[in-house]
């Protein structure tokens, strides 16, 4: 078995669900994934018992760049959590009646190609190719099945995809530069370049536009609430359980191995823009009456901490955020899922206009429950193991630091409790909040199943990328 | 230097059959001819030869950058059927004019004598401005004709004058001569002045700051088909000699020359990506556009003999993507006085596979990867780089953010349904359809392989 096929898989479905009509499409969109889920898992077992699964091929010969995507703990994990999650994203939106669907699935499961190929490809430019193809579907998936005016949704659409592009210029700027010094693109040369301090603080910095914007980091992350608030539930998922997950697996894969002796001061300013982005994501969360604005804020605060641990450098930060980079994946996906549930209900994403859905419909909020305390990261939930990890590593570099990305938790819980106070708790005032149907049972309780089987016995994940 | 012949033969037997009253016959007589010179040009790909006293060159490169020529040739009088439809009558003076255009072409990159350069630029200007000035009876491509002229000629005249100085300064007009003169004596202060002149002719001729200005008023006054002429075959043709005439001239010119060459693809690149921000006819941003592009492929010569291969790669995935994208333009502004962008609005709905050509030829122009344009512009970065050039690839860098503004714009008018013109119909036109998608399929082909192109140097 090769990790190609999971590629060519995904492009293969993508064209058949485009032929397929629109009844048909979502169901297309789910075998090919499903397939792929099961090639990944069979593809972990045979790396797990050292078989090679990689695959190299020389591509062009002038500048040099071969096709070659290699496995190994990082990027399985990786693939795994796309794989994992995207039958669990589009059997989310069976529910959803989309117009044009065979293009919608298409292009999903295109961007989930591009995804895969990312997070597989061992080649700088191959990567940066990649990176820049799942740009596109999430762009129209965004730009065509949106909500809100087409006037504003294209605004919105227009700078996300604007605020990406020009992040990710200046990572081909970088890897240019590199190969002028190393003759290559390949991971394994250019992680071993030894760069002086002024030459990594540039590549630091151009490889930072790029991650910082797709994570996003505090400054950089102004694109991030419109675009999740006005995608369709389907984009949204895309783009925060997995597509943002990109920008840290490439701290962690190419960032921090190429540029790894930028100068202490750079890394430290990275690390606090992280922090305070953490705090801030969580004091507008605070402020936010619109669930899915909410949830995109929670969102940019955990995503802030992942990245502060991924720019600290040691081993503990490394597993943290992988770790809490697959927790993230699947909480975020739950969240979106859940506030989708109660739109269909009740027809808004307004706080306010909540209320009342537990005396209603108990089994949903028991799931709602068990995700947003995974959010939180209590004890018990796979987001606990991944917070802690990460606190840890952040105090290991300096304690302070721990400390304030630590009030991401207290601040977490208060706002998610608050949300939950509001959203479903309270008076029934006569809205009808029908309880949960089996599909959307089915994906929840995967969700909640991963989130505590991980977190009672975590290692079943951590023996992919812990020797 | 058999393909030459061939090509001019098919020109005059173009003419003839007008007289004999074969009009139909003319346009698929002409792309089978081009398809033969296409064939016997690629026979010379591995010979060294020169004729006539060193006047034409043939080489490895002056092949390559020929059969793009024809290439391109061969699509532009396919589209030609269709677009002179009501001036059928017509038909094989403009047909033959191409011809011609692509004689300039073929002879401004396999000289060996400037006067051989001087003959080509010529042929193809004036083929350019009377076909500039084709649409009589519209005062806008008369407009566009003079203005084209009156400029044209000037730098024509500077580009002469320039030559004038330089045979004062080496007493010779063969670019052998002139290599072994220029790096063995010392050169007199008017053998710079000579090529600073050529200078002018050829930066106007490419059009690139600070002699740009022509540019857009030119492609939108001009007939649609001539403004895609102009905007692909000239303007590869143009960067092409230039490339062929800084292979000799730029050794011999003073240190800092390189610096003014540098701050001109500075300044072409900010002022064409940023003023087609703001432009809603088509046509104008397309030559803005081009004028940014312009800007890239003059940083390729100015990074010498290694650049060649990028160069060429550069030139034909922005030929072939403009061959591509204007033919949906063809095929939208059919019947239109303006090609204006909002005229756009909706056609995704209508043409879905052409408004998807569209999208992918404009992704090419702004660099989207797996697009022939990513590589060209990938291969100039890194090239550049190397050689130490950083604040121009920085400003590439940051115009190329710019201008995904400019192109996306145009892909989100044609996915536009809200407000669409749902009246609209589009005649069908299979011509423009097929030439569109078979450009854009070899736009994709060179950019899933770009080895196939940049090996062959």
């Amino acid at each position: 078995m090769n990790c190609i096929i999971i590629l060519l898989i995904y492009v293969l479905g993508a064209v058949a669900t485009l032929a397929s009509n629109s009844k048909n499409a979502a169901k297309t969109a789910l075998v090919t994934s499903l397939i792929n889920a099961v090639i990944a898992l069979i593809l972990t077992g045979e790396y797990l018992n050292g078989n090679d699964v990689s695959f190299t091929q020389q591509w062009i010969s002038n500048p040099n760049i071969s096709l070659s995507f290699v496995v190994d703990g990082l990027s399985l994990t990786m693939l795994l959590l796309t794989t994992l999650l995207l039958p669990i994203i589009i059997l989310a939106s069976f529910n959803t009646l989309y117009s044009k669907a065979n293009q919608l699935y298409s292009l999903v499961l295109f961007m989930a190609f591009a995804m895969a190929g990312t997070f597989l490809a061992q080649d700088g430019l191959v990567y940066y190719i990649f990176w820049e193809l799942a740009l596109l579907p999430i762009f129209f998936i965004g730009l065509l099945w949106g909500s809100d005016e087409w006037k504003i949704r294209k605004r919105v659409m227009v700078t996300f995809f604007m605020y990406t592009f020009a992040g990710s210029l200046f990572m081909l700027a970088a890897f240019a530069y590199l190969y002028t010094l190393t003759g290559s693109f390949a991971w394994s040369d250019l992680s071993k370049v030894v760069l002086s301090t002024k030459e990594a603080n540039y590549i630091f910095l151009a490889f930072f536009l790029a991650y910082g914007i797709k994570i996003p980091v505090f400054p950089l992350h102004t694109w991030q609430a419109n675009t999740y608030e006005k995608s369709p539930t389907i984009g949204t998922m895309l783009l925060s359980g997995i597509m943002l997950k990109m920008g840290i697996y490439s701290i962690l894969r190419w960032q921090m191995p190429i540029a790894g002796n930028v100068s202490e001061n750079i890394l430290k300013t990275v690390i606090v823009l992280c922090i305070v982005g953490i705090i801030y994501a969580s004091l507008i969360a605070l402020r936010s009456n619109n669930l899915k604005r909410l949830l995109a804020y929670s969102s940019m605060a955990h995503v802030g901490l992942v990245a502060a641990g991924a720019y600290v450098g040691n081993s503990t930060g490394y597993q943290g955020s992988i770790i809490q980079m697959v927790a993230h994946g699947f909480v975020v996906v739950g969240l979106f899922y859940l506030a989708d549930i109660i739109y269909k209900r009740y027809d808004t994403y307004e706080i306010k206009e909540m209320g009342g859905i537990r005396s209603q419909a108990p089994k949903f909020t028991t799931f709602f429950l068990i995700i947003m305390f995974a959010s939180i990261g209590l004890p018990g939930t796979f987001g606990f193991i991944g917070e802690f990890t990460l606190l840890f590593a952040l105090s290991e570099k300096e304690l302070l630091y721990a400390v304030f990305a630590g009030t991401s938790i207290i601040l977490g819980a208060y706002y998610m409790l608050k949300m939950f106070q509001n959203a479903v708790l309270g008076s029934t005032e006569n809205k009808v909040f029908a309880e949960v149907t089996t599909k959307e049972y089915f994906v929840l309780a995967v969700i909640c199943v991963v989130l505590i089987g991980l977190g009672i016995y975590p290692k079943l994940l951590t023996d992919l990328f812990i020797q | 230097m058999s393909t030459l012949i061939a090509l001019a033969s098919l020109a005059v037997l173009i003419l003839v059959l007008e007289i004999f009253n074969l009009r139909k016959t003319i346009v698929p007589l002409t792309l089978v001819g081009l398809l033969v010179a296409l064939g016997l040009n690629i026979c010379d790909f591995n010979s060294v030869d020169s004729f006539y006293n060193n006047m034409i060159v043939v080489n490895k490169s002056t092949v390559l950058f020929n059969s793009l020529f024809i290439v391109l040739t061969f699509f532009i009088v396919a589209l030609g059927q269709s677009f002179y439809k009501e001036q059928y009558d017509k038909i094989s003076d403009y047909t033959s004019l191409k011809i011609f255009l692509l004689i300039g072409a073929y002879c401004m990159v396999s000289f060996g004598n400037l006067v051989m350069f001087f003959l080509g630029l010529e042929i193809l200007s004036i083929t350019l401005y009377i076909l500039a000035g084709s649409d009589r009876t519209n005062i806008k491509s008369n407009e566009a004709g003079m203005k084209y002229f009156l400029m044209g000629s000037f730098a024509s005249g500077f580009i002469l004058f320039g030559i004038a100085l330089i045979y004062g300064a080496t007493a010779t007009f063969d670019m052998h001569q002139i290599v072994l003169a220029s790096t063995q004596l010392a050169m007199p202060k008017w053998f710079t002045v000579g090529f600073t002149l050529m200078l002018v002719g050829l930066l106007f001729k490419i059009a690139a700051f600070p002699f740009h200005f022509w540019a857009p008023d030119v492609y939108q006054g001009s007939p649609l088909l001539t403004t895609t002429t102009m905007s692909t075959l000239a303007k590869v043709a143009a960067v092409a000699a230039f490339y062929k005439l800084s292979e000799v001239f730029f050794p011999a010119m003073p240190t800092n020359f390189v610096n003014l060459i540098a701050f001109l693809i500075v300044a072409t690149l900010i002022i064409g990506n940023v003023m087609a921000l703001k432009q809603n006819n088509i046509k104008r941003l397309m030559a803005y556009s081009g004028i940014s592009h312009a800007g890239f492929m003059l940083m390729a010569i100015l990074l010498g003999k290694t650049a060649e291969p990028y160069l060429f790669y550069y030139m034909a995935a922005y030929a072939i993507s403009g061959i591509a994208a204007f033919s949906v333009i063809l095929y939208v502004c059919q019947d239109k006085k303006e090609e204006l962008v909002i005229h756009f609005r909706g056609f995704a709905k209508h043409k879905p596979v052409l408004a998807i050509t569209l999208s992918l030829a404009l992704l090419s122009m702004a660099g989207i990867p797996i697009l022939a344009g990513f590589f060209g512009k990938l291969f100039l970065f890194t090239e550049a780089l190397k050689q130490g050039f950083y604040i121009t690839v920085i400003t590439a860098v940051i115009t190329s953010i710019i201008s995904i503004y400019y192109y996306i714009k145009v892909i989100i008018v044609m996915f536009t349904y809200k407000n669409a013109d749902t009246h609209t119909v589009y005649q069908k036109n299979f011509m423009y359809s097929a030439v569109a998608v078979a450009a854009i399929i070899i736009n994709l082909i060179i950019g899933f392989c770009p080895s196939i192109i940049i090996d062959l140097f």
